[in-house]
């Protein structure tokens, strides 16, 4: 704290004020006196005399002033040390308090300075909490959406309004994933553009044709059609995300888009080829009938032609009464095969669509049920819901007219089809009470729908009879079911883990155009973390990549699903020495595909990253001697742990990747494949961002400046 | 029938022998002299040397279908007073529109009226 200042005017015009006033006490005096006593004192006032008087004037000032300086400095400096107290709680340190001495005035003032404190203080605290609760519930919320979301059938991916991709699901996923390693699954991703998918044009569009609807305030989406790079066709459905909700629809920002995909292929190539089959037949219908009615109609007309010429039209009308029918067949063929895929029938476990029949007669019909031989590994294609209606309705028939207390199921394959078999004991069926309950429409028996037993065993291009098992004494129907042809179908669950990583909604907020990488916080931006395995340690001297892996970060969060990895043939020999550090042997990279196939598609994953690596100049050394024979560039910027970490801890002798990873507390495994390796060096950046942060290193740029006076440092060393 | 002064022409164009012979026959009993061209280029060729009153097109010819001889047979000056009947079993309204549009005098959708047919040709050719 320092000294108050009090200026010398401030002192000094008191002392002044003292000394005047003794003056005039003095000259007041004077006058006052008779001549003779002004004589005497006169006397009395020889120079020592007088200079004793000055002087005790002079101390007489000097005490005032001193006094009264004493007397300014404590009221001053006690109301500076409060106004500094209060600066201090305004500023820095909201829980400080001032110091209550000094001046009852100035002790009331510190109080209530003090007071306001206490209340700033719980005020604080209030909206903290209140913010806290927000974002919890925020979090919730997002955390719901998405697992929502990711359950859909239906592909979503959202994007902001640049096209970056915030949240995609498994469906989507599936849909646009593509073949692994064909390359395509690199393309969807959180952060990635859209327009690596869609063509940007028709987004553009669809979002154009969005905001005019806005503006006429109608019911905003749009849609259309697109080809993806495999020739698949997608229905999109697009839908705005708007901005804050406190102005009227037309006014709001659009703040992105939801896109709804689905995949029409078949049923474009089913309509278009229905209409084909439709048309050839019309056509070929009118051809063969003119020929036959022109043929049919000169024989009436003409009664007397003569027999050669009444053969040759009968056999043109025989000819293409035939022709006809062969074609009719054909197309009716055709058809049904077209209609089958037409019908919107599920892949469905049997063993799953038995359970829900189960469940639906026991919650109808109160009749036991029983699983007996099931084959757990058939797969049908059923309208589930019909099937579990006709297989209710059924039990239920025979409950109320046979007084059946048990249903059992059985489901084997039988060639092409499933076998499905409804069996119980007792009373057996007339053949034709068994017709006439395949024929009733369900609204028989409590069942409310107007299809029939038969009905819905058409729909699914199958047969159902009833039959008599004498030995075993019981009944049972027969449904022949379509099974579902190959199961790779399925979407497998747990392919993509931790679901809260398919969506990132605080990429709503970024905006690269407008930000200069360099300038951007750590955190903020999109990392590949990669790493090599090589035959050796000179790409110079031939040595070649045998493997890449790469994870991605995106807002400060490694993506478990997005990764990239894949083996390279290098066309070359394996050094033994080096198949002990990477364990790849010359089997495993025999048929991968080699560096000119794999670099474009690296690149394309690491599109718009920044790149990192541990000791990254080596693996980047490698990439770079590519560039001439694969035209691949890699000219983003890199970022490399071991020059960071040796940033954030200079005292450390080792950087290697396992020391570090051991420091910063991170769990390795999987070390030595170059995916699980790329993992590793994600998860030991994603620690060393905060502790650069401690060293001010907040931004790409201070973090690129960095690395590099490290680096030359250590090369001067 | 029909033997006074010069018999009209008819060219029936067509590649289905079961449709021709039953057409050869018909123009033939309505007195027309009659020609057959079994692919559209024949049909151009005969235009020129049989110079037929009125063609019977096919529309579906392999190479060069009846669309475009109707055309070529419009735009030359030396054949397009030949009346062009269109035969075809295409008979969407936009195909119609097409064979119209081409030039043809009439469009005959596949299966036909032979009574009806023959009407019409005598009925364009004033016979």
């Amino acid at each position: 704290m320092t000294r108050p200042r009090i200026s010398a005017a401030t002192v000094l015009a008191p002392a002044a004020a003292a000394l005047a006033l003794v003056g005039a006490a003095a000259g007041a005096l004077w006058a006052d006196l008779e001549p003779a006593e002004r004589t005497a004192a006169a006397a009395l006032l020889t120079p020592p005399r007088v200079g004793l008087l000055v002087l005790f004037a002079l101390v007489l000032a000097g005490v005032l002033a001193l006094l009264v300086h004493r007397l300014l400095a404590r009221t001053i400096g006690a109301a500076e040390r409060i106004a500094e107290a209060a600066r201090l709680i305004a500023r820095a340190n909201p829980t400080h308090r001032v110091r209550i001495d000094g001046a009852p005035a100035l002790q009331a003032v510190a109080g209530a300075i003090n007071d306001l404190a206490d209340e700033r203080s719980r005020l604080l605290a209030d909206v903290e909490v209140a913010v806290a609760e927000a974002k919890v519930q925020v979090e919730a919320e997002r955390k719901r959406l998405a697992a929502l979301v990711s359950e859909l059938e239906q592909s979503v991916l959202v994007c902001n309004r640049d096209g970056r991709i915030l949240l995609y699901n498994a469906a989507a996923r599936a849909l646009l994933g593509g073949a692994a390693g064909s390359g395509e699954a690199d393309l969807l991703g959180l952060g990635r553009s859209v327009f690596g998918i869609i063509d940007r044009n028709l987004i553009l569009h669809a979002v154009e044709t969005m905001g005019h609807q806005a503006a006429r305030n109608e019911r905003e989406s749009a849609h259309f059609v697109t080809a993806t790079r495999d020739g698949r066709r997608l229905r999109v459905n697009a839908a705005p995300v708007l901005g804050a909700d406190n102005e009227p629809t037309s006014r709001r920002e659009l703040a992105g888009y939801v896109l709804l995909l689905s995949d029409v292929t078949e049923h474009v190539d089913a309509d278009a080829k229905g209409v084909t089959l439709f048309q050839g037949l019309v056509e070929a219908a009118r051809a063969a009938l003119a020929n036959i009615r022109a043929a049919v109609e000169n024989l009436i007309e003409h009664p007397g032609m003569d027999a050669g010429q009444r053969a040759r039209f009968t056999a043109v009308i025989r000819d293409e009464a035939v022709g006809l029918s062969d074609r009719l067949h054909r197309v009716t063929a055709e058809v049904t095969e077209a209609l089958k895929t037409r019908w919107p029938l599920e892949e469905m476990r049997g063993e799953d669509l038995l359970t829900l029949a189960c469940g639906r007669i026991e919650r109808r019909t109160s009749l036991m049920t029983k699983l007996e031989s099931v084959d757990p590994a058939l797969w049908l294609r059923v309208d589930s819901f019909s099937l579990a209606q006709g297989l209710s309705y059924v039990a239920r028939r025979l409950r109320d007219e046979f007084g059946v207390r048990e249903v059992r199921f059985r489901l084997v394959p039988a060639d092409a089809h499933a076998q499905l078999d409804v069996l119980w004991r007792g009373a057996p069926l007339a053949p034709e009470t068994a017709f006439a309950w395949q024929s009733d429409p369900f609204t028989v028996g409590g069942e409310d729908s107007p299809l029939s037993l038969a009905q819905v065993i058409e729909r699914h291009g199958g047969e159902a009879w009833y039959q008599r098992d004498l030995p075993a004494q019981t009944a049972y129907f027969r449904l022949l079911l379509p099974v579902a042809a190959g199961r790779a179908a399925v979407r497998p669950r747990g392919a993509l883990p931790s679901r809260p990583e398919f969506y990132d909604f605080d990429l709503f907020r970024r905006s690269p155009a407008t930000d200069a990488l360099d300038e951007r916080p750590l955190a903020d931006l999109a990392y590949t973390v990669f790493d090599t395995e090589t035959t050796g340690l000179n790409p110079a001297e031939g040595d070649e990549i045998i493997a890449i892996g790469a994870v991605r970060i995106v807002n400060g969060r490694l993506l478990q699903g997005e990764t990239f990895e894949s083996l390279v043939d290098p066309q070359r020999s394996l050094p033994e020495a080096s198949i002990a550090v990477h364990g790849i042997t010359p089997e495993m990279l025999r048929g991968q595909p080699t560096v000119e196939e794999v670099l474009p598609r690296f690149q394309r994953f690491v599109e718009e990253t920044v790149l990192v690596g541990h000791n990254a100049a080596f693996d980047m050394r490698f990439l770079q001697l590519k560039e001439a024979q694969t035209g691949v560039r890699f000219d983003q910027p890199v970022l490399d742990t071991l020059l960071l970490s040796a940033v954030v801890h200079p005292a450390q002798s080792s950087h290697s990747l396992e020391e570090i990873a051991v420091r910063l507390g991170v769990d390795v495994v999987g070390r030595h494949t170059a995916l699980g390796d790329a993992r590793v060096t994600a998860e030991v950046f994603l620690r060393l961002i905060p502790l650069l942060a401690e060293h001010e290193i907040r931004t790409l740029g201070d973090a690129r400046a960095t690395s590099e006076r490290t680096y030359y440092a250590r090369l001067t060393y | 029938m029909q033997g006074s002064l010069m018999a009209k022409r008819v060219l029936i164009a067509d590649d289905e022998p079961n449709i021709v012979m039953s057409l050869e026959f018909l123009m033939e009993q309505a007195g027309f002299e009659v020609k057959v061209a079994a692919s559209g280029q024949e049909a151009l060729d005969l235009a020129a040397s049989f110079r037929p009153d009125l063609v019977l097109l096919d529309v579906m010819f392999p190479v060069k279908s009846g669309y475009e001889v109707c055309q070529r047979l419009k735009s030359d000056p030396a054949t397009r007073a030949i009346k062009v009947v269109m035969l075809s079993a295409k008979g969407r309204d936009v195909e119609v529109a097409k064979g119209l549009e081409l030039g043809a005098d009439a469009y005959v959708v596949k299966p036909f009226s032979t009574r009806e047919l023959v009407a019409k040709v005598r009925d364009m050719l004033g016979a």
